[in-house]
């Protein structure tokens, strides 16, 4: 241990007391060397021959001072530090150069990092739960879908029944009314089983979480706080734990706060309550609708196949036993939560990360380009250390000493840069990605960071390397007025094949971006199906205790409807229970025959309360029947209610146009199906999104709402006003009228129907923009190489050039030789780089709409895009070429 | 008088010069006139292989280096034997007397 110590003591010394060993050592051989002096004095020599066979016997001070250092055993630190000092010097003497790769490192760095920091959090990184792959996800199958939801009844059998899983917990979305403060506010929620937290092995980072016995009745209702609402709502102070929340008209002790890292599986949602099975009054009813989702964990050594046909064999006995809410449900479907959290963002992050990868290749090829243009101007340099004496490997380590200390500053900045970077990305994100709580820089994301600028050192500095090592410096030194004619072919080949690598890899990411922004423009063609321009929505929240059922609703949108329609500059106002384009879905079980048929003929169907005027408002025109009208109210009990369905609906189920006046089965209540009569088919409208298929839609009156939809429909309903002049105009308007009919009514936001519709886009926007900005980067640095290469070359050549012009050759052939040495490389990456955009764009199928991965127009316009940019690069110094003067080319 | 000019193994300098440090502290030229001498100047060292040796040992941690003034007063690093060195020294003592003897040995049987 000691010695270890000592050892080390001396080894820095060696390293960083330098200066004074080396006195020391000369010190001491000095007196040595007077000592044997005086010696031979005092034997009877004179002065100058007692120095003379001094200094002979001792036999060359250097030498021995040499073998002296080299005992010191830090021999190798020293010369690297030697050659880290040298390429300082070197650096510090071309700013220009060292600027262009440090920044250039920097940016592919830091853009790298920056997404792999994103990566790395959302898909490398272990969910933040106790043994995650024993936590499953748990759906419903149906005939018609593969992953729904199911009931309160169906989760008690799956949670009673089961062998296989050690425990399982449901949770559903909640709005609650949160009230105490001047105003109301609805607050996002989710009822959750009570063991939930326990199943997935969280920690409260606060107070404590729900535990089972929160789900008993007696106790008192317990609510846990989000760690973002924490924030937001009570600036993270611990002693929210133990205050009383009023929500809904009842009292809630919050208990504690969820960790940073965890989300709620409804990532608005400000806090959990307890799921309490028992006081809700759909644990009986088997044929409520489907509400809950559900987490399970495996028991250990169960297979997710095992537990999914358990799961499975409990449907089916259920299905034996209840018929006919069964008639669908196929059996349980389990999904990895890893799968279930991740998987839809999953291909556009590998696309992204593999696009920055590329650009940051494509630059160090720029750079390794650079570095080789600047080592045959240091040829000469090379040459004289060579015949100094300077072994290949010290050379070549000199040169990898100057690339590790570019690709150093390089990634150190570019990682700082990724750090504010992923800030940056995350802010300008249209959609929250899931696990966005746990994107930050870690040790991964330095070692990635690191990683990276490793792998810049090689590819920028490997090359140019290899050639110094391998080239004839004897000839460099001979040849040093026509430099370039000895290593010029080899070098050149480097170059050129630098150039195809980058012209192949810009046009795959070319092809990338444009088939993504042909998919874009191809959902901008989507007609919606209803006009936006000039509207305004905004989204309102009832509170329950004043409007408890329809005839209330109704009364509500009499007297705001004619409010607002009162206001200078509203053409016209409608409602609707949820805005196409709105987050949310609404979807019932229908029956597209009258009395009499069973369950099992039912379909899906998207639902929507709209009230009179929202078609004539949304300018959604009606195929066959009618809107709409006063008259379709609660009162005309006897009369069945009415519907309107739209095209897609009409022709599919009543293919001979007799869909008027036809009645279909809507089981939009807990009671099951009830007859409503077509009165109307509407057009075509985009509910859910621009790139979906046309859906399946039924229409009902507000007024005729059935009293158990009223809840859904006060909890959140949007009004439409079309505007005649600008409709942001309108805001103040709307916000005192609202005010004057109910001051409890929540209004969430207030927002122009465009921009539901361009947000509808919006993720795709932001890929979109973050591969067309890595892919023009990747264009204009293929450019560059180019334009380096052929300038390059153009110097080369100069003396040929010369020799070819007093020749005859016209300034018109110069300019052909010159380029078509560029083309060729361009068309030898552009072959290459289809094969590979064909190989790879296929991966990227998902992200597309409208378009197939071998778009020829996409092809097309990349190619062309490609080799107008690349002439254009290589004409530049093509026509400096036909400007020489052969006279003077020649004389030099 | 013939002298051995010998390129000495390396580890018989190091017995050397510890042996020579036995006695107490000495600087370099000492220790150098002081083998000489006692091997009646059959064994030279030279200045050459000598400093590098000293380092070594010094390196190694079996002597230790001080600076001090010499005879007339000049300043001169004198190098003496540490615990670990005289340990060395026993010991490399010893395996060197087995070795000349079974040489010995082997030299004087036939």
């Amino acid at each position: 241990m000691n010695g270890i110590l000592f050892k080390l003591r001396r080894r820095l010394r060696a390293l960083f007391h330098k200066s004074e060993l080396e006195r020391e050592l000369e010190d001491e051989l000095r007196f040595h060397l007077e000592k044997e002096i005086e010696q031979n004095l005092a034997r009877g020599m004179n002065q100058e021959d007692a120095r003379w066979i001094a200094l002979r016997s001792f036999g060359g001070v250097d030498q021995v001072k040499e073998e002296s250092r080299d005992v010191r055993g830090v021999r190798f630190i020293e010369e690297l530090l030697q050659d880290v000092r040298y390429s300082v010097r070197v650096l510090r003497r071309q700013p220009g150069f060292t600027i262009t790769v440090v920044i250039t490192l920097a940016l592919g760095i830091g853009a790298n990092t920056a997404i792999f920091s994103v990566v790395n959090a959302v898909l490398l990184r272990e969910l933040p739960l106790k043994n995650p792959e024993e936590v499953m996800w748990v759906w419903s199958t149906r005939t018609d879908r593969d992953k729904a939801p199911f009931t309160l009844p169906d989760f008690l059998d799956y949670r009673d029944q089961n062998h296989t899983l050690e425990q399982v917990a449901a949770f559903c979305n909640v709005g609650l009314n949160l009230t105490g403060s001047e105003k109301t506010e609805r607050l996002q929620a989710m009822r959750v089983s009570a063991n939930l937290f326990e199943l997935l092995g969280v920690d409260a980072s606060a107070g404590r979480l729900l535990v089972p016995e929160d789900d008993d009745p007696a106790r008192r209702p317990t609510a846990v706080l989000s760690y973002e609402s924490w924030q937001k709502r009570f600036g993270g102070d611990p002693q929210v734990v133990g205050k009383s929340l009023n929500l809904d008209g009842e009292t809630y002790t919050v208990v504690g706060v969820l960790p940073r890292t965890f989300n709620l599986p409804d990532r608005d949602a400000e806090l959990a309550i307890p799921l309490r099975p028992l006081l809700d009054p759909l644990r009986e009813l088997r044929s409520s609708t489907n509400f809950l989702r559900a987490v399970a964990r495996l028991k250990p050594g169960v297979t997710r196949q095992q537990a999914e046909s358990d799961l499975t064999s409990i449907v089916a006995r259920q299905r034996q036993q209840f018929g006919d809410p069964y008639l669908k449900k196929t059996g349980v479907r389990l999904v990895p939560i890893y799968e279930e959290t991740v998987g839809n963002v999953r291909t556009a992050l590998w696309v992204l990360l593999g696009a920055v990868g590329m650009v940051l290749l494509i630059a160090c090829s720029n750079l390794a380009a650079l570095s080789l243009a600047r080592a045959s101007a240091r040829y000469h340099e090379m040459s004289i250390r060579k015949a100094l004496g300077a072994t290949s490997v010290r050379l070549v380590r000199q040169l990898l000493a100057e690339n590790l200390l570019l690709t150093l500053l390089g990634g150190a900045a570019g990682f700082l840069l990724a750090i504010w970077g992923v800030r940056l990305l995350l802010a300008l994100s249209p959609t929250r990605l899931p696990r966005d709580n746990e994107i930050g820089v870690d040790l991964t994301v330095l070692a990635f960071a690191a990683g990276a600028s490793a792998l810049a050192a090689v590819v920028c500095g490997a090359l140019p390397a290899l050639q110094a090592s391998r080239s004839e410096m004897r000839r460099g030194l001979l040849s040093s007025t026509t430099r370039g004619v000895g290593e010029g072919a080899s070098r050149n080949r480097s170059r050129s094949i630098l150039v195809v690598a980058e012209v192949s890899l810009s046009f795959i990411l070319l092809i990338g971006a444009g088939l993504l922004i042909r998919s874009f423009i191809s959902t901008q063609a989507v007609n919606p199906g209803f006009d936006s321009s000039n509207t305004l929505a905004v989204r309102l929240s009832l509170p329950k205790a004043n409007y408890p059922n329809r005839t209330a609703v109704s009364l509500f949108y009499d007297k705001l409807s004619s409010r607002l329609q009162a206001l200078p500059g509203v053409e016209s106002v409608g409602a609707i229970s949820l805005l196409p384009m709105s987050p949310g879905l609404r979807v019932i079980p229908f029956i597209p025959k009258g009395q009499g048929a069973s369950k099992g003929d039912s379909f899906v169907a998207q639902y929507r309360l709209v009230s009179p005027d929202y078609f004539r408002v949304m300018k959604i025109p009606l195929r066959q029947g009618r809107a709409f009208d006063s008259h379709d109210r609660d009162d005309r009990s006897a009369v069945a209610p009415v519907a309107i369905i739209n095209e897609t609906l009409a022709s599919r189920f009543f293919p001979n146009n007799d869909a008027i006046g036809a009645q279909i089965q809507i089981d939009d209540n807990n009671t099951g199906p009830r007859p409503v009569e077509i009165v109307g088919v509407a057009s075509d409208v985009k509910h859910v999104s621009l790139e979906d298929k046309p859906t399946i839609d039924i229409y009902l009156p507000i007024a005729q709402v059935h009293e158990d939809g009223v809840g859904a429909l006060t909890n959140s309903m949007y009004w439409v006003l079309r505007s005649t002049s600008d409709p942001a105009a309108l805001e103040p308007g709307i916000r005192r009228e609202l005010r004057s009919v109910d001051k409890d009514i929540a209004s969430a936001d207030l927002r122009t129907l465009e921009s539901y519709l361009s947000d509808s886009v919006a993720p795709r926007r932001f890929n979109l923009r973050l591969l067309t900005i890595f892919s023009v980067a990747a264009l204009l640095l293929a450019a560059t190489g180019i334009y380096g290469l052929i300038s390059y070359s153009v110097a080369q050549r100069t003396p040929e050039l010369g020799i070819r012009l007093a020749l005859g050759a016209s300034r018109k052939n110069i300019f052909r030789i010159i380029l078509g040495q560029g083309l060729r490389l361009v068309g030898v990456g552009l072959v290459l780089g289809l094969v590979g955009a064909f190989a790879l764009t296929r991966m990227i199928r998902s992200l597309m709409f409208g378009v197939t991965p071998s778009d020829p127009i996409t092809f097309v316009a990349v190619s062309s895009l490609l080799i107008v940019i690349t002439i254009a690069a290589g004409a530049f110094p093509a026509l400096r070429a036909t400007k020489l003067d052969p006279l003077r080319t020649l004389r030099e | 008088m013939k002298e051995i000019q010998t390129d000495l193994l390396q580890g018989t300098l190091d017995l050397l010069v510890l042996k020579t440090l036995q006695t107490g502290p000495r600087h370099g030229w000492d220790i150098a006139q002081r083998i000489q001498q006692v091997s009646q100047d059959v064994l030279r060292v030279g200045q050459g292989s000598l400093y590098p040796a000293l380092h070594r040992l010094e390196e190694r941690g079996w002597i230790s280096a001080e600076w001090g003034a010499s005879d007339n007063n000049r300043k001169a690093k004198f190098y003496k034997l540490t615990a670990v060195g005289r340990k060395q020294l026993a010991a490399q003592t010893e395996s060197w007397e087995r070795f000349t003897g079974a040489v010995d040995l082997i030299l004087k049987t036939t």
